[in-house]
């Protein structure tokens, strides 16, 4: 028999991803409506469009890159929840890795004036040393991962805060600029920021996020040690009576997920595109972000490449809504909300299933 | 010394709500990670209290009033927690997450709405409350003495006679160690599970106004409530689910956070001469360690995280 295309587990992810998008984009609508109602439409109109609001295409193109340097590390970070979720665990702390490679690659690119190669490097290992304390907790002590991980991020964080003050600018609470201290640590552009009207931040990051988003994808899917990652993550206990050995699975999934983390954010701080604030209260948003684009990518590294662009497009569209009336925040909201909706994915794919039953029953009544 | 003592208890007071909190949904068998979410809501609800309730009533009522907002907040956002958990199925952990995200995000937007719109240049997401903060505190010479210390209290023994001395507290431990035994003597484990997520939602909220009465006279929405809702689950973690040894913990990890208010009111610690920022990890490393020598004997309620599915055996 020929296999229905609306069961495939693609399609009906695809389909629960639009409907949590529109759902989110209508009630962050709804919210616009009741906070001011004469600006609600055009203000929602401005989170969706971001970058387009430019009427000149040059400028445009410009955001357009700006979107996409950020939208790098992002991918990097849901590639670093998805890699681990795969295994069964959430790994909340990927925030915390982010922070700790940012904290490497900053602190060698700006003190010690390292290249970017092994600034890169050394902030994939703080990553991952990050990521193997959550799994030596959680496979030898039992700690729940979410737990561990939120406590980490703050020792990171606080952590971060206190190493990169010795490389603040002195009136400031911002690190040095890059441009100016580390330029031997910039990311080499390749020629790709003159594709975006002269955009210096557009580096090679942006297509070395995406092959890394393939390789995550072979590695899971193609590979032995894939496979028993994702066989450890539907059942641990099956997984280790085959003989896996579930606790190095564990921990590894989770250095990868902390090296993955640790990555994105030598993509991001190496570009020069933004300082790190050593005075910040709470750890950089990426990686709660990553998590909204994890499972609105449906779990899938390619659908998670569209989804961190997104997410990262309707974050930088909150930046441009009127002022006077509404706050960014609002796409914090949307993207909020759509998180929330995507719990709801497995209950919609039940009811598609149920509906295609239906549908195919009454098709074979008729024969 | 005093000034140790009183930070102590005023965060100790804290995480003993928000762990109560935590132990009321997963002893009805439903992990609650969206606690932070919680915690800033409710304290939105009792802000905006703060904010339009008339000074004038006496500070008795007053105090009453706030806090029954705050509850209010807190039970009805922990409905949609409960809504998707229990009714839809939907992954604890993701949800839990959301509504953490979810409850910052929001707060930030409705007050800077409302600030916004009292003065068009207010663009801040503050509530300030210096005169509605007096209300809640007894000076006993110079020892603040504030009421949240005595509602915790009382929260603790509520707590421990619901879950230990009444039927409706066996039977909601019942949901969330075998909710299909629970369910074949007649026992309703998804309204087992409602009750335990919204009792949730009200100790929470409680948590959350008195978080944000702690220190400070105003509050600044977008700080969330700065992973106070997980400290509170290492509580109750430490604490085996268990009221009274989480009043215990709870003392101890509120000492360890008071510590990082208080710690340059003592001359051999500010000898010592270690960063601030060492003490504000402080209370984030000891929960880790904790956590990670008692995890392993855990008592934690056998169905936990696993929604209930009536026809599974």
């Amino acid at each position: 028999m020929k296999k229905n295309i609306w069961r495939t587990n693609g399609m009906q992810s695809l389909i629960a991803s639009m409907i949590c998008i529109i759902l989110g984009l209508l009630i962050g609508y709804i919210v616009l409506l009741f906070i001011n109602p004469s600006g609600a439409f055009t203000a929602i109109l401005t989170i969706v469009k971001n970058f387009m609001t430019y009427g000149r295409a040059n400028i445009r193109l410009k955001y357009f890159g700006s979107t996409l340097v950020k939208t790098a590390p992002l991918l990097m970070c849901a590639l670093s929840i998805l890699f681990s979720y795969k295994v069964g665990l959430f790994n909340i702390g990927c925030s915390g890795q982010f922070t700790a490679g940012a904290c490497a690659a900053l602190y060698a690119a700006l003190k010690w004036g390292w290249g970017w190669l092994p600034c890169l490097l050394l902030a994939i290992i703080a990553g991952s040393v990050a990521g193997a304390i959550v799994g030596v907790l959680k496979s030898y002590c039992n700690v729940n991962e979410v737990i561990s991980g939120i406590m980490l991020n703050w020792i990171i964080l606080y952590g971060t805060n206190t190493i990169l003050t010795a490389v603040k600018e002195t009136a400031s609470p911002y690190t040095m600029q890059m441009n100016s201290y580390g330029k031997k640590a910039l990311l080499p552009s390749l020629g790709l920021g003159k594709l975006f009207s002269n955009n210096q931040y557009v580096t090679i990051a942006i297509p070395l996020s995406i092959i890394i988003a393939v390789l995550v994808m072979i590695v899971l899917d193609k590979t032995r040690f894939g496979y028993e990652l994702r066989a450890t993550g539907l059942n641990k206990n099956a997984a280790k009576y085959c003989g896996m050995k579930e606790k190095r699975n564990m921990i590894l999934s989770l250095v990868i997920s902390g090296a993955l983390a640790g990555m994105g954010a030598a993509f991001f701080y190496l570009t020069g595109y933004e300082q790190w604030e050593c005075t910040k209260a709470s750890v950089p948003a990426m990686g709660f972000n990553g998590i909204a684009a994890t499972f609105l990518g449906g779990l899938n590294p390619i659908g998670t490449i569209f989804a961190s662009f997104f997410i990262q497009h309707i974050t930088l569209g909150g930046a441009y809504v009127d002022k006077t009336m509404y706050c960014s925040q609002i796409s914090d909201l949307i993207a909020a909300i759509i998180i929330y909706l995507c719990g709801f994915v497995l209950f919609l794919k039940l009811t598609m299933n149920k509906l295609i039953d239906k549908a195919e029953e009454k098709k074979g009544g008729k024969n | 010394m005093l000034l140790l003592i009183q930070y102590m208890l005023i965060f100790a007071s804290i995480l003993i709500l928000v762990a109560l909190a935590g132990c009321f949904s997963e002893h009805s068998g439903v992990i609650n990670l969206g606690l932070e979410g919680i915690m800033v809501i409710g304290s939105l609800g009792g802000a905006l209290a703060m904010k339009y309730l008339p000074i004038g009533i006496p500070a008795f009522f007053y105090v009453l009033l706030v806090m029954l907002f705050a509850v209010i907040f807190g039970v009805a956002y922990s409905a949609l927690l409960g809504v998707a958990c229990i009714n839809f199925k939907a992954d604890q952990t993701i949800v839990g997450t959301a509504l953490n995200m979810l409850g910052t995000a929001a707060a930030t937007v409705i007050v800077k709405a409302i600030n916004t719109a009292a003065n068009p240049d207010d663009v801040s997401s503050i509530i300030s409350y210096i005169n509605p903060k007096k209300k809640f505190i007894l000076n006993i010479g110079s020892f603040e003495f504030n009421w949240f210390m005595l509602v915790t209290v009382i929260g603790l023994i509520v707590a421990y006679v619901v879950l230990y001395k009444t039927k409706f507290g066996l039977r909601l431990m019942a949901c969330g160690e075998h909710p299909q035994a629970a369910d074949s003597v007649g026992i309703n484990v998804y309204k087992m599970r409602w009750a335990g997520v919204l009792i949730s939602g009200a100790y929470g909220g409680l948590g959350g106004i008195c978080y944000i009465l702690a220190g400070v006279s105003e509050w600044r929405f977008e700080y969330g409530a700065a992973g106070f809702g997980f400290l509170a689950l290492a509580v109750m973690i430490f604490g085996q689910w268990k009221p009274t040894r989480i009043a215990l913990t709870g003392l101890l990890f509120g000492f360890f956070r008071a510590l990082s208010n208080v710690y340059f009111g003592f001359s051999f610690l500010v000898k010592l001469n270690i960063p601030g920022n060492i003490y504000n990890m402080m209370p984030y490393i000891i929960s880790l360690i904790v956590l990670a020598l008692t995890s392993k004997q855990s008592r934690a309620p056998k169905a936990e995280g696993i929604p209930y599915d009536k026809g599974q055996r």
